[in-house]
């Protein structure tokens, strides 16, 4: 059983980590990129996959050199045999369509494996184009919003519980032949319910923080000449997409008030009381 | 193979728990060529564990630790104990006896250990010796009970992963084990039956405890106290020396502390806090962790047979820790255990009916004298007189009256409590009297001691602050302990016998409350489990539905 994750890097939205300008616009230079977090969950899946199948397991990613440390956390989260960056100037600023192509011709390249897991849509996009389109390019089936895994490796069939429409509420069971593509949904929660499977996991961990801290040594960066592609349908100039401009989001209005009541003083209570009493009223009338 | 083997995960041996007794047991089956898999339900080794402590390696047992694990004394140990001391305390007064040859008697080496940083080591050379044949040792799991097939034991069952079915079961889940008890070996029912451990480590500087107790870089004192410190609870106190820091607890009798309402942690403070053991501590007192834990009494519970098809208990599992006096010796018996049941089971597969092993594994422990170590005959005739209520009285008033205070001097005259002290054989047949824990050394220490003066200026966290310190990860939603019977007649006790509770602190696991029903008032207790450091005691004290937390939850030990 061979997997491949794809994975990109992101702007590090979190607190304290991120900068805008003065208009509201991210300073790319000065926020440090990290992995998409929702790859992380695909991580996970292909991790359960080798742990309970075997098999190698490669990521892979689209970007600029820096993205190379990406791949270097991928491989301090999950074991991981090789790993993959595509990387030069004529595939800068690509949208996902030119991504896709990109990627399709690299996990051609690279020969196309069982499974392929994706991370629902990009913290910076925000689109969730690129797998479905790569997909398309390599004429394999894709399921969606995964969140657990039955693999019958010798019939080639994997078999997916995904929900419905994003809920949680509604689950659906599907089956595809592989090779195929599985996009991790955020709540796909990883399985290991035999000794077996643990002992394998934590054989796994131990040498992945060793091949963590070396992890270009496993790294293969390919540029367009290695991928044979025409520069005219990469990049900036193989996307279709044109963006206009980017429109900050205005801060939401508070809708509520808060009153802050130190718990030691009597009187603060005695109000609290007070604005409560309206619901007790309600309540005694039997309100819900 | 049955059925059931054929459904599920299979394994030669599983090994229940990572103590010492589940690390030999396992090193010894993957030593054999035996596929072993040793569940274990801390986060890691030793994160659950508590003990004094000190580690024996007896001349006259079958194995010890050090033969199992190259390198155990250097990688895994704090100091050896050179020196050991019993004092005897009334009021501030103290007479000491210099007790080293009881602890030299058949001891080839005992060192002071820590428990965490003890069994994960322990932990890393089992995984790496059991994945060579095929197993490994996992953390994170609880086993929560045995699998059986018509009737049969033949596995366990876990929280966290699907049943394992197993030619050999061995039960080192320690304290408390929830294997033992489903298997009808144990009860939990009788405070007779335990001791309940609580011990704070302390934190002093290695050159400053090679000062203040005198002795050189590689070397370590123990210290025991017995006497009038303790409201009259039958127990002792102690201090060991670690590398960088002291191992400062208690161990009473369940049932006198149940009795006497006595609050364990107020009772550990009056150790730390009395004027003799000031200066060991220095001017900064630093409290590193608080911590506590039920011991079984091996003259009462150890169990004569303890296998039931395919499984087998060791350790405190089976109730093997032996109280010799005021040395206690668990950890080196369940080494010893855990190697034998090993070694039973190789013999028995060997000679193709593996099903032997447990009887196996009960004639080895009768035929290397273990079991006459734990259950001595002679005890027996001793705490016929011993335990008898008039006799304690009576010897109580003798040594408490003018003639027993001269007794006792006469005695020292012509040396014969240093011989007392010092006797192995008196040691192991002292009974669980006052006389012995409480009248006898507090006479000994009025007649006989020095005084100690000043004040110590050590004031101990109080409880909030102990239990602030300790980690937990606690499983919301789904507390390990239920109430049975929440009236204060059932399951009032645990107020006080709790170690992370007290009367008046809402801030513990047990808490008197007061109910008015129908204009009469009613008493009664209500548990919280999340700050429960997992001790046992209100498992055989309380009625309860008590259970271990799952894999990973709970308390966690830094030091242990
Ligand atoms: C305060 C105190 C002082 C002591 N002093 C000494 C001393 O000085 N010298 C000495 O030799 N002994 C001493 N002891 C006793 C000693 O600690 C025990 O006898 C010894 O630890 C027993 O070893 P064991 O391997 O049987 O069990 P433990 O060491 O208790 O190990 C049991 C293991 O099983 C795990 N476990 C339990 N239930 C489950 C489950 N359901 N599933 C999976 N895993 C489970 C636990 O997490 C633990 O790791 C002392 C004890 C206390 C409390
Ligand atoms: S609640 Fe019970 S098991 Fe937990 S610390 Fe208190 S007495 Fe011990």
């Amino acid at each position: 059983m061979d997997t491949l994750t794809l994975t990109k890097g992101v702007p590090d939205f979190r607190e304290g980590q991120v900068s805008f300008d003065e208009d509201g616009h991210l300073e790319r230079g000065e926020t440090p990129t990290v992995m998409n977090p929702n790859d992380r969950f695909a991580l996970q899946a292909a991790l359960q996959t080798k742990v309970r199948h075997g098999g190698r397991t490669s990521v892979m990613s689209m970007g600029p050199p820096g993205y190379k440390e990406v791949l270097g956390e991928a491989m301090e989260s999950v074991y991981a045999d090789d790993l993959y960056l595509l990387s030069d100037r004529e595939m800068a600023a690509a949208d996902t369509w030119a991504t896709s192509i990109t990627l399709g011709t690299a996990i051609e390249k690279l020969g196309l494996p069982d499974l392929i897991f994706a991370g629902f849509k990009t913290a910076d996009g925000e689109t969730g184009h690129t797998g479905l389109q790569t997909c398309w390019c390599l004429d394999i089936p894709i399921i969606t919003h995964v969140v657990a895994l039955d693999i019958e490796p010798e019939k080639g069939r994997v078999r997916a519980k995904r929900l419905v429409e994003g809920d949680v509420e509604e689950i659906e069971t599907v089956e595809a032949p592989m090779p195929a593509m599985i996009v991790a949904d955020p709540e796909f929660e990883p399985s290991y319910r035999t000794a077996g499977e643990r002992l394998t996991l934590k054989d796994l961990r131990a040498k992945t923080s060793k091949r963590g801290e070396k992890y270009e040594e496993y790294l293969t960066v390919w540029d367009h000449e290695a991928l044979n592609l025409d520069p005219d349908y990469i990049g900036l100039d193989g996307s279709p997409t044109i963006v206009e401009s980017v429109d900050p989001i205005p801060k939401a209005p508070a809708e509520r008030d808060a009153t802050m009541v130190d718990p030691g003083d009597p009187d603060g209570l005695e109000d609290v009381l007070e604005e409560m009493e309206p619901f007790r009223a309600e309540l005694a009338a039997g309100g819900d | 193979m049955t059925e059931a083997d054929r459904d599920y995960e299979h394994y030669e041996a599983v090994v229940v728990g990572a103590g010492p007794g589940g690390a030999a047991a396992a090193a010894r089956l993957a030593d054999a060529g035996v596929e072993t898999v040793v569940l274990e339900r801390g986060v890691e080794a030793g994160s659950k564990n508590v003990s004094g402590g000190l580690i024996y390696a007896e001349e006259s047992a079958p194995y010890t630790i050090d033969e199992l694990f190259d390198g155990f004394r250097e990688n895994a140990a704090e100091r050896p104990i050179t020196e050991y001391h019993l004092h005897n305390v009334s009021g501030n007064k103290v007479k000491s006896f210099d007790i080293s040859r009881l602890h030299h008697h058949d001891t080839e080496w005992s060192d002071a250990v820590l428990r965490r940083p003890m069994d994960s080591w322990l932990a890393e050379q089992v995984h790496e010796k059991t994945k060579e044949v095929g197993g490994g040792l996992l953390t994170d799991i609880r086993v929560n009970g045995l699998l059986r097939e018509n009737g049969e034991i033949i596995g366990v069952t876990c929280d966290e992963i699907d049943p394992i079915t197993a030619d050999i079961v061995i039960a080192a889940d320690g304290v408390n084990s929830e294997l033992a008890r489903d298997a009808g070996l144990m009860d939990w029912d009788d405070p007779e039956e335990w001791f309940q451990g609580v011990k704070a480590v302390v934190d002093v500087p290695p050159e400053a405890i090679n000062e203040r107790f005198g002795v050189g870089a590689d070397e370590g004192a123990a210290h025991l106290f017995s006497g009038d410190l303790f409201e009259g609870v039958r127990g002792g106190g102690f201090v060991y020396t670690n590398e960088d820091s002291l191992s400062v607890g208690t161990v009473f009798h369940l049932d006198s502390l149940a009795a006497e309402r006595a609050e364990p942690h107020e009772l550990l403070d009056a150790l730390l806090t009395h004027p003799f053991l000031a200066e060991w501590f220095g001017d900064e007192y630093s409290e590193r962790e608080y911590a506590a834990k039920l011991v079984p009494d091996s003259k009462k519970v150890a169990h004569g047979s303890p296998h039931e098809d395919r499984l087998v208990l060791v350790g405190d599992a089976a109730g093997q820790m032996q109280a010799q006096g005021p040395i206690i010796k668990g950890m080196n018996h369940a080494v010893t255990a855990g190697a034998l049941a090993a070694e039973a089971f190789v013999e028995a597969k060997n000679a193709g009916d593996p099903d032997a092993a447990g009887e196996n594994y009960e004639r080895k422990l009768r035929e290397s004298g273990t079991m006459r170590k734990l259950r001595p005959r002679r005890y027996k005739a001793a705490s016929a007189v011993g335990e008898n209520g008039v006799a304690t009285a009576i010897s109580d008033a003798v040594l408490k009256s003018p003639l027993g205070s001269l007794g006792v001097k006469a005695l020292e005259r012509v040396g014969a409590l240093d011989r007392l002290y010092s006797s192995p054989f008196m040691a192991m047949m002292v009974p669980d009297t006052r006389t012995p824990y409480v009248t006898l050394p507090s006479v000994i220490a009025e007649e006989l001691g020095d005084p100690v003066d000043g004040e110590s200026a050590v004031e101990p966290p109080d409880l909030a602050d102990r239990i602030g310190g300790l980690a937990y990860d606690t499983d919301i939603g789904n507390p390990h302990i239920e109430l049975l019977d929440n009236s204060y007649e059932a399951s009032g006790v645990a107020v006080t016998a709790c170690p992370v509770s007290a009367r008046d602190f809402g801030g513990g696991c047990y808490r008197e409350e007061t109910v008015k029903t129908n204009g009469s008032t009613e008493q009664v207790v209500s548990l919280d489990t999340q700050p429960c450091v997992e001790c046992g005691t209100c498992a055989v004290i309380a009625d309860t539905d008590w259970e271990h937390p799952s894999g990973g939850k709970g308390v966690e030990f830094r030091s242990g």
